[in-house]
């Protein structure tokens, strides 16, 4: 085991990581930028090391002042944590060639699955299921449709270069397609200066799935089963739970298997998340892969028991997996909220500043992963997470009901936070009814915009 | 007698302020905080006997001290018209170009915006740190072979 580790993060998953290195037995040095100076989670670090001013890119982005600061505190091994520098295979590299050990994939693991083509091709290998279209960009209408035909409308046809919603056009038919085809082009074109469109399968009503796993430097590999994470907003993650409410038993455990699979094949060891969309018909089609711990981690932990995090130390020590396949149950249901100093109601404006009330909600079933208090300065120049308030109840109802309760036992202020916003979108009907998609949350947010 | 209490409050206003010093007597006794450099947890120095008379200014219990202890200070009052050169990163600092060379700079020297005034090192590479301004260096902070941070204090330089 680690004598000593680095942890090249911030706020509420530096505080994660030092409660498992705590319990391991494992020093901490926390490194952190003069913005964040001060930061509650920095106490309980054995030593802070202040490594840059507040920009990211000149602090928790500059390899070389993390590096440093773990040659000047000895650290033996260094934990990215998510964002930053997590999934950078470059950092993972220079850490290995310095001497200390990344917290995480090998730099090919890390590469295999974070490039989207190589881990397609993996993907096929293992069996785990991916999106099916054209791989390239399209120089024969007639061949997009016959692939348009092997995968089944509806179709989108998506710009290469594209972004902003620009150069797509869905197609229910042919004749749509072609048309499709046509202008998408044009419109990349003029949009973008290249004109170059290629086919995918569109899912309509689809849902976000992923398969939390993890691998050891042994070749073992585990699922940790499933989240689900539909409720989305600009394609930030708002609310997640585990298991996936109303999927198919043997479905979800043969998609589950095959995310195991994928994971083992690359040779990966720490955690590693697989997003799949899930279609009205309980098929997958696999997004990418996340080659780190995630923000929505606790959700698996409620209901499996396993501490990801300890986990992850653990195996890249060296140690073998203490668990297999057959060891992982669910139990109960739970639910995470994103706790953002956002004020809802001015289209999510941050808030940074300071918070003088903080009334943390407890009870049975009841976890908040958080480095904020009372007295805490909220930095402008970082993303405006403050706090996941994680419930685990035996039953999705009960979760539910848990969760409003202790949104409503959470006092925050006086900065604005996404507290209000939760409570409303716990209580949609699509939610209760498990029927939502990825775009519930704003089609909702749209309809109950006010008119201007 | 000063009790625990007070000293244990003592070290706590010492760890979360930039105090470098606090002297603290009453009739009875003399205690002392000294803070050699930032990595280094305050060390208590009590002496039983009085050995000085008695200084009204950081007279007597915890909360009065807390209130005097920010004028106190010597410190701080010495270093009026001061400007700290600081580390403009992490590593470790060297006060000369080699360890059987003489330091870039010693207290009293005069340096200019491109004096070397020591190395910081870090993978491997020494990299050159330059006063950045004109002036008499007062005070050396840290010691060759001593761990900085991002933004802490080397010198104490007297700009010109």
């Amino acid at each position: 085991m680690f004598k000593r580790v680095l942890i090249a993060n911030r706020g509420e998953i530096a505080l994660r990581i030092i409660r498992s290195c705590r319990e391991l037995g494992v020093e901490t040095v926390c490194v952190y930028s003069s913005a964040d100076k001060g930061g509650p989670w920095l106490e309980q670090a054995d030593r802070a090391i202040c490594i840059g001013p507040g920009p990211s890119k000149e602090s928790y982005l500059k390899i070389e002042r993390i590096i440093a600061a773990a040659e000047v505190s000895h650290a033996d091994a260094i934990h990215p944590g998510y964002g930053f520098l997590s999934e950078n295979s470059h950092f993972a590299e220079v850490c290995r060639a310095s001497g200390f050990e990344f917290i995480g994939p090998s730099p090919e693991a890390m590469h295999a699955l974070g490039d989207k083509v190589n881990c397609k091709k993996l993907a096929r290998k293992t069996g785990t299921p991916v999106f099916p279209g054209t791989e390239d960009a399209i120089e024969d209408i007639d061949e997009a449709v016959k692939v348009a035909a092997e995968i089944k409308y509806p179709v989108i046809v998506k710009a290469r270069a594209g972004g902003g919603g620009r150069g797509m056009r869905i197609a229910r038919n042919e004749a749509e397609l072609r048309a499709g085809i046509e202008s998408a082009r044009q419109e990349a074109a003029a949009a973008f200066g290249d004109g170059g469109v290629y086919v995918e399968k569109f899912l309509e009503n689809a849902r976000h799935f992923e398969v939390q796993t993890i691998g050891d430097k042994h070749g073992h590999a585990v699922h940790l089963y499933e989240r689900d994470c539909s409720s989305q907003r600009r394609h930030q993650k708002l609310v997640e739970e585990a298991p996936a409410p109303g999927v198919d038993p043997k479905k979800r455990d043969k998609v589950c298997e095959s995310a195991a699979a994928l994971i083992r094949e690359a040779k990966y060891s720490g955690a590693a998340t697989v997003e799949f969309l899930m279609d009205r018909h309980q098929d997958f089609y696999m997004l990418e892969v996340n080659t780190r711990v995630q923000v929505e981690h606790p959700v698996t932990e409620m209901i499996t028991g396993v501490d990801i995090v300890k986990t992850g130390i653990r195996v890249a020590a060296g140690e073998e997996l203490p668990f297999t396949q057959k060891d992982i149950h669910v139990n109960g249901h739970a639910i995470e909220v994103r706790i953002n100093a956002e004020d809802p109601d001015r289209n999510f404006m941050p808030q940074a500043g300071l918070i003088e009330t903080y009334s943390a909600p407890g009870g049975p079933g009841v976890r908040l992963d958080s480095h904020a208090r009372a007295g805490y300065r909220i930095p402008p120049n970082y993303d405006s997470m403050i706090g996941k308030l994680i419930v685990h109840a035996p039953d999705r109802e009960t979760c539910i009901e848990r969760l409003k309760g202790a949104l409503r036992e959470f006092r925050i202020g006086p900065v604005k936070t996404t507290i209000p916003l939760h409570l409303k979108v716990l209580d949609l009907p699509d939610f209760r009814k498990a029927t939502h998609d990825i775009h519930f949350v704003e089609r909702w947010l749209k309809e109950t915009a006010p008119k201007s | 007698m000063i009790d625990i209490r007070k000293l244990k409050e003592l070290v706590r206003l010492m760890t979360t302020s930039e105090l470098t010093e606090l002297d603290l007597r009453d009739k009875d006794e003399q205690v002392t905080i000294r803070r050699a450099s930032p990595q280094v947890a305050p060390q208590i120095i009590h002496h039983a006997a009085p050995a000085v008379h008695h200084v009204p200014a950081a007279a007597p219990a915890a909360p009065a001290a807390a209130a005097a202890a920010p004028a106190a200070p010597a410190a701080p009052a010495e270093d009026a018209g001061l400007v700290a050169i600081e580390s403009p990163m992490v590593g470790t600092f060297y006060a000369s170009p080699s360890p059987d060379k003489p330091h870039f700079v010693t207290a009293g020297g005069q340096v200019g915006p491109n004096s070397v005034v020591c190395l910081v090192e870090a993978m491997k590479i020494f990299n050159e740190i330059k006063a950045e301004r004109s002036g008499t260096i007062v005070k050396v902070l840290v010691q060759s072979g001593q761990a900085v941070e991002f933004g802490q204090p080397l010198f104490m330089i007297k700009p010109s």
